[in-house]
């Protein structure tokens, strides 16, 4: 919390020194092009249904790029209920503008998705206009691409895995055909309106990945100069940072973004770009009940002028910061400054885990002199610990694989559909997982001893720590999220007789599930459209599904984590509880 | 009249002009050390004693959106790459070991000659130096550095070896942060030193093109250029004018200047004796005796000739023109044929209507 304060936020400042500062003058005129682009645009979509292939093509050809087409299937899982969809077959198409006299070496990518409805017809519209525009021009040290995919992330998903020539997620496509070498930025342009009364930035990206700091300066630099309203997380800046609605405007901005960048999903079309080292952002046009509206011609020129300064580029963004948070556009925080937050949470852990081996170590010799208690305590076998450990991962395992394994018997027996099984699957699954300890206790032998317990938490402690702490160094909000919530329970959880029910609920609190459930309801406190318990708990079965299809779709890796690591780590623990 | 003559005590001029820095935002630099040709071509020095070394192609680069130009005012007044540079050291040539190799003459045999420095001890040499510096070095190409005492060593050398590289009187100009320390380690003779700032003092540029999108002079050039359009082969602004240019009103930063090296007094050195090659010829009408044998019949005639002035060289052979990017605003005249047509056309008219013998009533 205390690192929105004022104190700890670092102003933004532009650290590639071939970014230099803006100084070149926009000449961008054709915003009424961008338009009569768009009515086409539209137009031609509504005839065919989905993705005017020939239509691009013949325009992007007749503005002088090199066109070319990749077509591409998934099969999902289970059928994708939020956007409709279970056999995903599509085509991307993109033209390539040659730099006049550069090698053809690196490139930037400029890509506008092609969505359904009347949705960002805006944003193909004025990517047309601008390729044109750029067509004409002279000096330009890089290919750049214009991209329209379909599909989204999906379509995203598949150019890029194409035109890396890897195979992360099984799509098929066809063979790319075109390539612009290495491409060093990429921009995702989503606009939905004529006029718009404000540019939203996205940077968080797949697993929580974020773009270099100084994409976001640059694109908060261009905003001052073309004078466009610009937002992030949906909030308009504050400049008051001593007072204390400062203060809380920052902070819930910077809640909204540790909790997008825990959730590991991408937020708009750039997220992909991330894992390829290319650094991206998606730029959002909003149109509100503002007075004043930027047309596109300002729009335009606000690319423009970002492009031209990718331009100058010479390698790739590697000067300013990869991990930050960002309280407000203009202000940021640094991996240095949080991760101290992190390390004392974690210190706890070691500290509790450091007092049980102390305290195992205690006990045993003693009990080594006195009286044997009975061979039971003198030896906790490897088996006592292993047994639950082993148990635990196997659920784990069981909650990872059979959710989308067994959705066609779920289906035979139950009226639901295939979503629906899965998600009801994996809780079905988790909750099971809750019994385990009053059943393995007849199991085991060991079973009920102090040592038992106290050698079993000290693994776990150890074991969370570990996870936690490899989670925080990859994507710091999730391993915070998760620390924050899971550290103080844990550390302090003991199977008394008298207080099982107390740690028990305590403990649920905690979990995994719950976690998930909190932050679902504090993001829509935040985005200030709060929900009620019931549309709370609908949210939750979607994201349950939506994490799921992440992970086979783009390799997501929140729903492997949780499922193979934190959850069995978590039930060690619900273990501890029911110990005696 | 013989010492007059060889009052400065040089006979030949050499230049040698150095850009260390490359990538395209460091454009001025570049634009910088072409000012400087360019003013000292004007002036005279041919590309034969200029050796010219830049370390980036800002010209062919492919984000210039005026190919081969490198502008130098904004609104791309003034395009000193012109169309007869001749640039010595390009690219990844430009070197600390080449310079100094430069410098002290220990190239390799197979070295050309356009890439020497050849000058005698007589040749006053102008150096000039741009690019990124700091407190005691100046960084080339972005991977290595001069240091000031490194630059000393190497003038040392000139002074000393008298075989390879030699000068008669030096003149150091440069143009980065902190440009003072440079010179703060000199210690052979003759020597005088310029400085756009001083020790702990940022040089700064001068005005970006908004058409081109970077700045395209460092200010102390800029005037130093603005001075020096001014001087012409006939000239004499001396060395405190110089000292003048560029006043912290301008600059934001403290140029300085080093000449307790030099013998001579900085009022007695004429600018065109570092920037030009103004070559001394005195017409003179009397007969010089090379011979100690001639008749006295040959001693009468010369003396009967008018004994005139001596004449100097400069005032009397045309100076070449100052080459003004703006051409000069002319009124417009109608063209010449134009008049004549109309006239005749005119006459014509008028006698077809009123016939011939209406002649007789203009005359």
């Amino acid at each position: 919390m205390g690192l929105a304060f004022e104190p700890f936020m670092l102003r933004t400042y532009m650290s590639e020194n071939a970014m230099g500062s803006t100084m070149v003058e926009e000449k961008f005129v054709f915003g009424e092009r961008a338009i009569s682009y768009t009515r086409e645009f539209a137009g031609q979509k509504k005839k065919t249904g989905g993705m005017p292939v020939d239509w691009l093509v013949k325009t992007m050809k007749s503005r002088g790029l090199e066109v070319y087409t990749q077509s591409f299937s998934q099969t999902l899982p289970f059928p994708d209920e939020v956007k409709e969809r279970y056999m995903v077959r599509g085509t991307n198409v993109y033209g390539i503008l040659r730099a006049p006299r550069g090698p053809r070496t690196e490139s930037i990518v400029l890509s506008a998705p092609c969505s359904e409805g009347n949705n960002n017809n805006q944003a193909v519209g004025l990517l047309l206009a601008l390729a044109s525009y750029f067509r004409s021009q002279i000096y330009w040290a890089k290919d750049i691409i214009f991209l329209v995919n379909e599909h989204d992330l999906i379509g995203t998903e598949a150019w890029l895995e194409a035109y890396h020539d890897v195979n992360m997620t099984g799509l098929r496509s066809s063979p790319m055909q075109g390539r612009a070498g290495a491409i060093q930025a990429a921009l995702s342009l989503e606009l939905s309106s004529d006029v718009i009364t404000s540019m939203d930035v996205a940077i968080e990206g797949l697993n929580g990945q974020l773009p270099n700091l100084d994409l976001v300066n640059l694109f908060y630099a261009f905003c001052q100069k073309t004078g466009v309203l610009c937002t992030i997380q949906g909030k308009l800046q504050r400049n008051d940072w001593n007072t204390l609605p400062g203060y809380t405007h920052s902070l819930s901005t910077m809640l909204l973004m540790v909790l997008k960048q825990g959730s590991g999903r991408p937020q708009g079309d750039h997220g992909l770009f991330l894992r390829y080292h290319i650094e991206a952002v998606t730029m959002r046009g909003i149109n509100s009940f503002r007075q004043y509206k930027f047309d596109m011609t300002t729009v335009g020129k606000l690319i423009e002028g970002m492009f031209r300064k990718l331009n100058n580029l010479l390698e790739r963004f590697h000067q300013s910061y990869f991990f930050y948070l960002m309280p407000s556009l203009t202000r940021f925080v640094s991996i240095g400054y949080y991760m101290p937050a992190f390390g004392f949470l974690a210190l706890i852990l070691v500290l509790r885990a450091l007092d049980l081996w102390v305290q195992l170590s205690d006990s045993a010799r003693p009990l080594e002199d006195g009286a044997s208690e009975g061979e039971q305590d003198s030896s906790p076998s490897l088996l006592t610990l292993a047994t639950p450990v082993i148990i635990c991962h196997l659920t784990g395992l069981a909650l990872y694989y059979l959710p989308v394994l067994s959705q066609e018997m779920a289906i035979q027996h139950f009226p639901v559909s295939e979503t629906e099984a899965v998600v009801l699957t994996a809780i079905a699954i988790y909750v099971a997982g809750l019994a385990l300890p009053h059943n393995t206790h007849r199991v085991l032998s060991g079973a009920g001893t102090e040592r038992g317990w106290r050698s079993l938490k000290l693994f776990s402690l150890l074991y969370l720590a570990v996870l936690l702490g490899c989670t925080t160094l990859i994507n710091f909000s999730l391993g915070f999220i998760l620390a924050v919530t899971m550290i103080p329970v844990t550390a302090f959880i003991q199977p008394h007789r008298s207080s099982k029910v107390l740690h028990g609920v305590a403990l649920i609190l905690v979990s995994p599930a719950t976690t998930l459930l909190l932050s679902i309801y504090l993001y829509h406190e935040l985005i200030e459209y709060p929900v009620t318990l019931l549309e709370c708990w609908q949210h939750f079965l979607t994201a349950v599904s939506q994490g799921i299809l992440d992970h086979h779709l783009y390799g997501s890796l929140l729903y492997p984590l949780i499922a193979l690591f934190i959850y069995p780590c978590w039930l060690q623990f619900w273990n501890i509880v029911f110990w005696k | 009249q013989a010492n007059q003559f060889f009052g400065s005590g040089h006979t030949n001029n050499w230049a040698v002009l150095v850009c260390t820095s490359r990538f395209w935002f460091n454009y001025r630099h570049v634009a910088n050390t072409l000012s400087v040709y360019r003013s000292v071509k004007r002036l005279g020095i041919p590309d034969s004693h200029i050796v010219l070394m830049l370390a980036d192609d800002m010209a062919c680069n492919h984000r210039n959106p005026k190919p081969a130009t490198v502008f130098s005012h904004k609104n791309m007044e003034l395009n000193v790459y012109g169309d007869d540079v001749e640039v010595d050291y390009r690219g990844y040539e430009v070197t600390v070991e080449n310079f100094l190799r430069v410098l002290t003459g220990r190239l390799p045999p197979s070295t050309p000659r356009s890439k020497r420095l050849l000058s005698d001890d007589r040749s006053n040499i102008l150096i000039y130096m741009t690019g990124h510096g700091g407190n005691g070095f100046l960084k080339f190409q972005d991977s290595e550095e001069i240091s000031n005492v490194e630059l000393a060593d190497a003038f040392e050398q000139m002074w000393q070896k008298r075989r390879q590289v030699q000068y008669s009187e030096l003149l150091f100009i440069i143009d980065t942060c902190q440009g003072a320390s440079m010179y703060e380690r000199f210690y052979s003779p003759n020597v005088m030193a310029l400085a756009s700032s001083q020790v702990g003092e940022d040089s700064l540029s001068h005005q970006p093109d908004l058409a081109i999108g970077v700045h395209l002079m460092d200010r102390y050039t800029f005037y130093l250029l603005e001075f020096l359009e001014d001087i012409h082969p006939a000239s004499q602004a001396n060395m405190n004018d110089l000292f003048k240019v560029c006043p912290k009103s301008l600059c934001v930063s403290t140029p300085g200047h080093r000449t307790d090296l030099f013998q001579r007094d900085p009022r007695n050195v004429l600018i065109t004796d570092f920037f030009g090659s103004v070559r001394k010829v005195e017409i003179t009408t009397e007969t010089v005796k090379l011979i100690p044998n001639i008749t006295e019949k040959d001693e009468k005639l010369t003396e009967e000739l008018m004994l005139t002035e001596p004449q100097k060289y400069v005032e009397q052979i045309p100076v070449a023109e100052i080459i003004h990017q703006k051409p000069k605003q002319k009124d417009w005249h109608p063209p010449d044929g134009f008049i004549l047509g109309l006239w005749t056309l005119i006459i014509l008219v008028f006698f077809k209507t009123y016939g011939i013998k209406h002649l007789k009533h203009i005359f």
